[in-house]
Protein backbone atom coordinates (compact mmCIF):
# COMPACT_ATOMS: atom_id res chain seq x y z
CA UNK A 1 0.00 0.00 0.00
CA UNK A 2 1.22 3.46 -0.85
CA UNK A 3 0.59 4.97 2.58
CA UNK A 4 2.49 2.16 4.25
CA UNK A 5 5.49 2.67 2.00
CA UNK A 6 5.42 6.40 2.64
CA UNK A 7 5.22 5.89 6.41
CA UNK A 8 8.00 3.33 6.32
CA UNK A 9 10.34 5.69 4.59
CA UNK A 10 9.76 8.66 6.88
CA UNK A 11 12.10 9.49 9.69
CA UNK A 12 11.89 11.83 12.62
CA UNK A 13 14.70 13.71 14.32
CA UNK A 14 15.41 13.00 17.98
CA UNK A 15 17.50 15.57 19.85
CA UNK A 16 18.85 13.59 22.74
CA UNK A 17 20.45 14.99 25.88
CA UNK A 18 23.88 13.41 26.29
CA UNK A 19 26.02 13.60 29.40
CA UNK A 20 28.61 11.12 30.62
CA UNK A 21 30.23 12.72 33.68
CA UNK A 22 33.45 10.68 33.37
CA UNK A 23 34.21 11.94 29.86
CA UNK A 24 32.04 15.03 29.21
CA UNK A 25 32.78 18.36 30.84
CA UNK A 26 29.23 19.51 30.14
CA UNK A 27 25.99 18.15 28.69
CA UNK A 28 25.21 18.47 25.00
CA UNK A 29 22.47 17.50 22.57
CA UNK A 30 22.98 14.94 19.86
CA UNK A 31 20.63 14.66 16.88
CA UNK A 32 19.64 11.31 15.46
CA UNK A 33 17.39 10.36 12.55
CA UNK A 34 15.04 7.66 13.76
CA UNK A 35 12.61 5.66 11.62
CA UNK A 36 9.07 6.90 12.03
CA UNK A 37 6.38 4.32 12.77
CA UNK A 38 2.88 5.35 13.60
CA UNK A 39 2.69 2.90 16.52
CA UNK A 40 6.09 3.83 17.95
CA UNK A 41 6.48 5.68 21.20
CA UNK A 42 9.57 7.71 22.15
CA UNK A 43 10.83 4.70 24.12
CA UNK A 44 10.74 2.56 20.95
CA UNK A 45 12.81 5.19 19.20
CA UNK A 46 15.33 5.28 22.07
CA UNK A 47 15.55 1.47 22.10
CA UNK A 48 16.12 1.48 18.33
CA UNK A 49 18.90 4.04 18.78
CA UNK A 50 20.57 2.04 21.52
CA UNK A 51 20.34 -1.23 19.55
CA UNK A 52 21.23 0.08 16.10
CA UNK A 53 23.21 3.31 16.46
CA UNK A 54 24.73 4.07 19.83
CA UNK A 55 24.97 1.51 22.61
CA UNK A 56 26.26 4.08 25.10
CA UNK A 57 22.87 5.84 25.28
CA UNK A 58 21.53 5.55 28.83
CA UNK A 59 17.92 5.80 30.03
CA UNK A 60 15.65 3.89 32.39
CA UNK A 61 12.77 1.74 31.28
CA UNK A 62 11.16 -1.53 32.12
CA UNK A 63 7.51 -2.36 31.51
CA UNK A 64 6.73 -0.45 28.25
CA UNK A 65 3.11 -0.08 29.40
CA UNK A 66 2.82 2.82 31.83
CA UNK A 67 2.92 0.72 34.99
CA UNK A 68 6.49 0.63 36.28
CA UNK A 69 7.19 4.37 36.33
CA UNK A 70 10.83 4.05 35.24
CA UNK A 71 10.87 5.89 31.93
CA UNK A 72 9.97 9.42 33.02
CA UNK A 73 11.71 11.91 30.72
CA UNK A 74 11.21 15.45 29.47
CA UNK A 75 9.79 15.15 25.96
CA UNK A 76 9.79 18.51 24.20
CA UNK A 77 10.02 20.18 27.59
CA UNK A 78 7.08 18.36 29.16
CA UNK A 79 7.39 15.53 31.71
CA UNK A 80 6.20 12.29 30.07
CA UNK A 81 6.58 8.56 30.31
CA UNK A 82 8.45 7.76 27.09
CA UNK A 83 6.40 4.56 26.83
CA UNK A 84 3.15 6.44 26.31
CA UNK A 85 4.48 9.43 24.37
CA UNK A 86 3.78 8.52 20.72
CA UNK A 87 6.11 9.86 18.04
CA UNK A 88 3.02 10.90 16.07
CA UNK A 89 2.13 13.45 18.78
CA UNK A 90 5.28 15.42 17.98
CA UNK A 91 5.31 15.45 14.17
CA UNK A 92 7.01 16.81 12.22
CA UNK A 93 9.61 16.92 14.98
CA UNK A 94 12.31 17.38 16.07
CA UNK A 95 11.61 15.66 19.38
CA UNK A 96 13.82 16.81 22.21
CA UNK A 97 14.44 14.20 24.90
CA UNK A 98 15.97 15.30 28.21
CA UNK A 99 16.26 13.99 31.77
CA UNK A 100 13.47 14.95 34.17
CA UNK A 101 13.85 18.53 35.38
CA UNK A 102 14.73 19.19 39.01
CA UNK A 103 16.91 16.11 39.54
CA UNK A 104 20.70 15.74 39.32
CA UNK A 105 21.79 13.83 36.21
CA UNK A 106 23.72 10.62 36.59
CA UNK A 107 24.21 9.92 32.89
CA UNK A 108 22.17 10.91 29.81
CA UNK A 109 18.48 10.56 30.80
CA UNK A 110 19.25 8.71 34.03
CA UNK A 111 18.57 10.94 37.05
CA UNK A 112 19.62 10.57 40.67
CA UNK A 113 16.52 9.67 42.69
CA UNK A 114 18.12 9.50 46.16
CA UNK A 115 16.42 12.67 47.42
CA UNK A 116 12.99 11.43 46.34
CA UNK A 117 13.53 7.93 47.76
CA UNK A 118 14.69 9.33 51.12
CA UNK A 119 11.70 11.64 51.40
CA UNK A 120 9.38 8.82 50.41
CA UNK A 121 10.79 6.61 53.18
CA UNK A 122 10.54 9.47 55.68
CA UNK A 123 6.72 9.74 55.41
CA UNK A 124 6.31 6.02 56.19
CA UNK A 125 4.23 5.05 53.15
CA UNK A 126 2.83 1.84 54.61
CA UNK A 127 0.06 0.86 57.00
CA UNK A 128 0.99 1.52 60.61
CA UNK A 129 -0.97 -0.19 63.40
CA UNK A 130 -0.68 0.65 67.07
CA UNK A 131 -1.55 -2.95 67.73
CA UNK A 132 -1.96 -5.69 65.16
CA UNK A 133 -5.30 -7.40 65.41
CA UNK A 134 -4.99 -11.11 66.13
CA UNK A 135 -5.39 -13.57 63.27
CA UNK A 136 -8.64 -15.09 64.63
CA UNK A 137 -10.26 -11.68 64.36
CA UNK A 138 -9.86 -12.01 60.60
CA UNK A 139 -8.88 -9.43 58.05
CA UNK A 140 -9.21 -5.66 58.36
CA UNK A 141 -12.45 -4.98 56.59
CA UNK A 142 -13.10 -1.84 54.59
CA UNK A 143 -16.27 -0.48 53.03
CA UNK A 144 -16.32 0.69 49.40
CA UNK A 145 -16.58 4.30 50.56
CA UNK A 146 -13.57 3.87 52.87
CA UNK A 147 -11.66 2.47 49.91
CA UNK A 148 -12.79 5.36 47.72
CA UNK A 149 -11.30 7.85 50.22
CA UNK A 150 -7.74 6.96 49.29
CA UNK A 151 -7.90 4.75 46.20
CA UNK A 152 -6.87 7.32 43.57
CA UNK A 153 -3.77 8.26 45.58
CA UNK A 154 -2.76 4.60 45.70
CA UNK A 155 -2.41 4.58 41.89
CA UNK A 156 0.92 6.45 42.11
CA UNK A 157 3.77 4.60 40.37
CA UNK A 158 6.59 6.84 41.72
CA UNK A 159 7.52 7.98 38.22
CA UNK A 160 8.39 11.46 39.59
CA UNK A 161 6.87 13.29 36.60
CA UNK A 162 5.08 15.47 39.18
CA UNK A 163 8.47 16.46 40.64
CA UNK A 164 9.71 17.54 37.22
CA UNK A 165 6.52 19.57 36.79
CA UNK A 166 6.64 21.21 40.24
CA UNK A 167 8.22 24.68 40.21
CA UNK A 168 8.57 24.58 43.99
CA UNK A 169 10.55 21.30 44.15
CA UNK A 170 13.07 22.75 41.73
CA UNK A 171 13.88 25.60 44.12
CA UNK A 172 13.19 24.28 47.63
CA UNK A 173 15.65 21.54 48.51
CA UNK A 174 13.70 20.38 51.55
CA UNK A 175 10.21 20.34 50.00
CA UNK A 176 8.77 16.81 50.22
CA UNK A 177 7.05 17.22 46.87
CA UNK A 178 3.78 16.04 45.29
CA UNK A 179 4.05 12.23 45.08
CA UNK A 180 5.45 11.84 48.59
CA UNK A 181 2.70 14.03 50.05
CA UNK A 182 0.02 12.24 48.01
CA UNK A 183 1.27 8.88 49.28
CA UNK A 184 1.38 10.14 52.87
CA UNK A 185 -2.23 11.23 52.41
CA UNK A 186 -3.04 7.86 50.86
CA UNK A 187 -2.08 6.12 54.12
CA UNK A 188 -3.51 8.85 56.36
CA UNK A 189 -6.88 8.35 54.68
CA UNK A 190 -6.78 4.57 54.93
CA UNK A 191 -9.24 3.34 57.60
CA UNK A 192 -6.81 0.55 58.54
CA UNK A 193 -3.96 2.93 59.23
CA UNK A 194 -3.14 4.50 62.61
CA UNK A 195 0.04 6.28 61.65
CA UNK A 196 -1.31 9.83 61.17
CA UNK A 197 0.51 11.26 64.15
CA UNK A 198 3.84 9.78 63.07
CA UNK A 199 3.54 11.41 59.65
CA UNK A 200 2.08 14.72 60.82
CA UNK A 201 5.23 16.28 62.19
CA UNK A 202 6.89 15.94 58.81
CA UNK A 203 4.06 16.68 56.41
CA UNK A 204 2.59 19.55 58.45
CA UNK A 205 5.93 21.35 58.57
CA UNK A 206 6.82 24.23 56.25
CA UNK A 207 8.87 21.78 54.16
CA UNK A 208 5.82 19.53 53.86
CA UNK A 209 2.49 20.75 52.57
CA UNK A 210 3.08 24.45 53.23
CA UNK A 211 5.78 24.93 50.61
CA UNK A 212 3.15 24.01 48.02
CA UNK A 213 1.57 27.08 46.42
CA UNK A 214 -1.07 25.04 44.57
CA UNK A 215 0.34 25.53 41.08
CA UNK A 216 -1.37 22.23 40.20
CA UNK A 217 1.00 21.10 37.44
CA UNK A 218 1.66 17.87 39.37
CA UNK A 219 -1.92 16.77 38.77
CA UNK A 220 -1.76 17.85 35.12
CA UNK A 221 1.23 15.68 34.24
CA UNK A 222 0.36 12.56 36.26
CA UNK A 223 0.09 9.60 33.87
CA UNK A 224 -2.07 7.68 36.37
CA UNK A 225 -4.59 10.49 37.02
CA UNK A 226 -3.55 10.84 40.62
CA UNK A 227 -4.32 14.32 41.94
CA UNK A 228 -1.40 15.19 44.26
CA UNK A 229 -2.46 18.84 44.39
CA UNK A 230 -5.80 17.75 45.89
CA UNK A 231 -4.04 15.48 48.39
CA UNK A 232 -1.95 18.43 49.55
CA UNK A 233 -5.01 20.70 49.80
CA UNK A 234 -6.82 18.06 51.87
CA UNK A 235 -3.83 17.79 54.16
CA UNK A 236 -3.74 21.59 54.49
CA UNK A 237 -7.36 21.56 55.67
CA UNK A 238 -6.55 18.83 58.22
CA UNK A 239 -3.49 20.70 59.45
CA UNK A 240 -5.44 23.97 59.72
CA UNK A 241 -8.33 22.36 61.63
CA UNK A 242 -5.82 20.78 63.96
CA UNK A 243 -3.97 24.09 64.41
CA UNK A 244 -7.09 25.91 65.60
CA UNK A 245 -8.45 22.98 67.62
CA UNK A 246 -5.14 22.80 69.48
CA UNK A 247 -6.00 26.16 71.11
CA UNK A 248 -9.26 24.78 72.53
CA UNK A 249 -9.28 23.27 76.01
CA UNK A 250 -11.29 20.33 74.65
CA UNK A 251 -11.54 18.35 71.39
CA UNK A 252 -14.87 18.90 69.63
CA UNK A 253 -16.68 15.64 68.85
CA UNK A 254 -15.64 14.13 65.55
CA UNK A 255 -12.59 16.40 65.18
CA UNK A 256 -10.07 14.31 67.11
CA UNK A 257 -7.33 12.50 65.28
CA UNK B 1 11.13 20.04 62.08
CA UNK B 2 9.37 22.88 63.83
CA UNK B 3 5.59 23.18 63.57
CA UNK B 4 4.43 25.65 60.97
CA UNK B 5 2.43 28.78 61.69
CA UNK B 6 1.25 28.69 58.10
CA UNK B 7 -2.22 27.25 58.98
CA UNK B 8 -3.16 30.61 60.52
CA UNK B 9 -2.23 32.62 57.40
CA UNK B 10 -3.68 29.99 55.11
CA UNK B 11 -7.00 30.09 57.01
CA UNK B 12 -7.14 33.88 56.59
CA UNK B 13 -6.23 33.42 52.94
CA UNK B 14 -9.01 30.86 52.49
CA UNK B 15 -11.62 32.92 54.31
CA UNK B 16 -10.52 36.02 52.41
CA UNK B 17 -10.72 34.21 49.09
CA UNK B 18 -14.24 33.08 49.83
CA UNK B 19 -15.46 36.48 50.98
CA UNK B 20 -13.66 38.28 48.13
CA UNK B 21 -15.19 36.01 45.51
CA UNK B 22 -18.68 36.30 46.98
CA UNK B 23 -18.97 39.90 48.12
CA UNK B 24 -16.48 42.13 46.29
CA UNK B 25 -18.14 41.83 42.85
CA UNK B 26 -21.47 42.71 44.47
CA UNK B 27 -20.00 45.71 46.28
CA UNK B 28 -18.21 46.93 43.17
CA UNK B 29 -21.26 46.61 40.96
CA UNK B 30 -23.52 48.16 43.60
CA UNK B 31 -21.37 51.15 44.55
CA UNK B 32 -19.61 51.58 41.21
CA UNK B 33 -22.40 51.08 38.71
CA UNK B 34 -25.90 50.55 40.13
CA UNK B 35 -25.92 53.56 42.46
CA UNK B 36 -24.37 56.03 39.93
CA UNK B 37 -26.80 54.76 37.29
CA UNK B 38 -29.71 55.47 39.64
CA UNK B 39 -30.74 51.84 40.09
CA UNK B 40 -30.52 52.18 43.86
CA UNK B 41 -31.16 55.41 45.70
CA UNK B 42 -27.93 56.69 47.28
CA UNK B 43 -29.69 57.77 50.46
CA UNK B 44 -31.11 54.29 50.93
CA UNK B 45 -27.64 52.78 50.62
CA UNK B 46 -26.28 55.48 52.93
CA UNK B 47 -28.82 54.56 55.59
CA UNK B 48 -27.87 50.91 55.24
CA UNK B 49 -24.16 51.66 55.49
CA UNK B 50 -24.77 53.74 58.62
CA UNK B 51 -25.98 50.69 60.46
CA UNK B 52 -23.11 49.73 62.88
CA UNK B 53 -23.53 46.04 62.10
CA UNK B 54 -23.18 46.66 58.33
CA UNK B 55 -20.07 48.79 58.99
CA UNK B 56 -18.59 45.97 61.01
CA UNK B 57 -19.30 43.52 58.18
CA UNK B 58 -17.67 45.84 55.65
CA UNK B 59 -14.62 46.11 57.90
CA UNK B 60 -14.55 42.31 58.07
CA UNK B 61 -14.66 42.08 54.28
CA UNK B 62 -11.82 44.60 53.98
CA UNK B 63 -9.76 42.83 56.67
CA UNK B 64 -10.05 39.38 55.08
CA UNK B 65 -9.55 40.71 51.54
CA UNK B 66 -6.35 42.47 52.60
CA UNK B 67 -4.96 39.33 54.25
CA UNK B 68 -5.99 37.20 51.27
CA UNK B 69 -4.13 39.54 48.93
CA UNK B 70 -1.10 39.74 51.24
CA UNK B 71 -0.76 35.96 51.38
CA UNK B 72 -1.15 35.60 47.63
CA UNK B 73 1.37 38.36 46.89
CA UNK B 74 3.81 36.94 49.44
CA UNK B 75 3.79 33.46 47.90
CA UNK B 76 3.80 34.73 44.32
CA UNK B 77 6.87 36.87 44.99
CA UNK B 78 8.52 33.93 46.74
CA UNK B 79 7.81 31.70 43.73
CA UNK B 80 9.17 34.42 41.45
CA UNK B 81 12.51 34.19 43.20
CA UNK B 82 12.49 36.15 46.47
CA UNK B 83 13.28 33.04 48.52
CA UNK B 84 16.32 34.43 50.26
CA UNK B 85 14.20 37.19 51.85
CA UNK B 86 11.16 35.00 52.59
CA UNK B 87 10.79 36.09 56.22
CA UNK B 88 11.08 39.88 55.75
CA UNK B 89 8.80 39.49 52.74
CA UNK B 90 6.15 37.76 54.86
CA UNK B 91 6.44 40.44 57.57
CA UNK B 92 6.14 43.19 54.97
CA UNK B 93 3.09 41.65 53.27
CA UNK B 94 1.14 40.97 56.46
CA UNK B 95 2.14 44.34 57.93
CA UNK B 96 0.75 45.99 54.81
CA UNK B 97 -2.46 43.99 55.24
CA UNK B 98 -2.66 45.08 58.88
CA UNK B 99 -2.07 48.70 57.87
CA UNK B 100 -4.83 48.39 55.28
CA UNK B 101 -7.18 46.95 57.87
CA UNK B 102 -6.44 49.78 60.31
CA UNK B 103 -7.00 52.29 57.53
CA UNK B 104 -10.31 50.60 56.67
CA UNK B 105 -11.31 50.70 60.35
CA UNK B 106 -10.59 54.45 60.52
CA UNK B 107 -12.70 55.06 57.42
CA UNK B 108 -15.58 52.75 58.22
CA UNK B 109 -16.02 53.01 61.99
Amino acid sequence: MTTETMTDQRTVTLEVFRYHPDTDSEPSFQSYEVPYREEWVVLDALNWLKDEVDGTLSYRWSCRMGVCGSCGTMVNGYPRLTCNAFLREFLPGPIRVEPLRGFPVERDMVTVLDDFMEKLTDVKPYIIREEEQSLDEGEYRQSPSQLADYKQFSMCINCTLCYAACPVYEHEDDFLGPAVLALAQRYNLDSRDQGNEQRQQLIWADEGIWDCTFVGECSEVCPKDVDPAAAIQQAKVDATNNFFISFLPFTPPGMGR
Amino acid sequence: MRPSNEPFWWAMFGAGGMITALLLPVLIILTGFVVPAGGVDFNQLDTLFNNPLVRLIILGVAFLSFFHAAHRIRHTLKDLGLRSVATPLAVLCYAAALAGTIWAALVVL
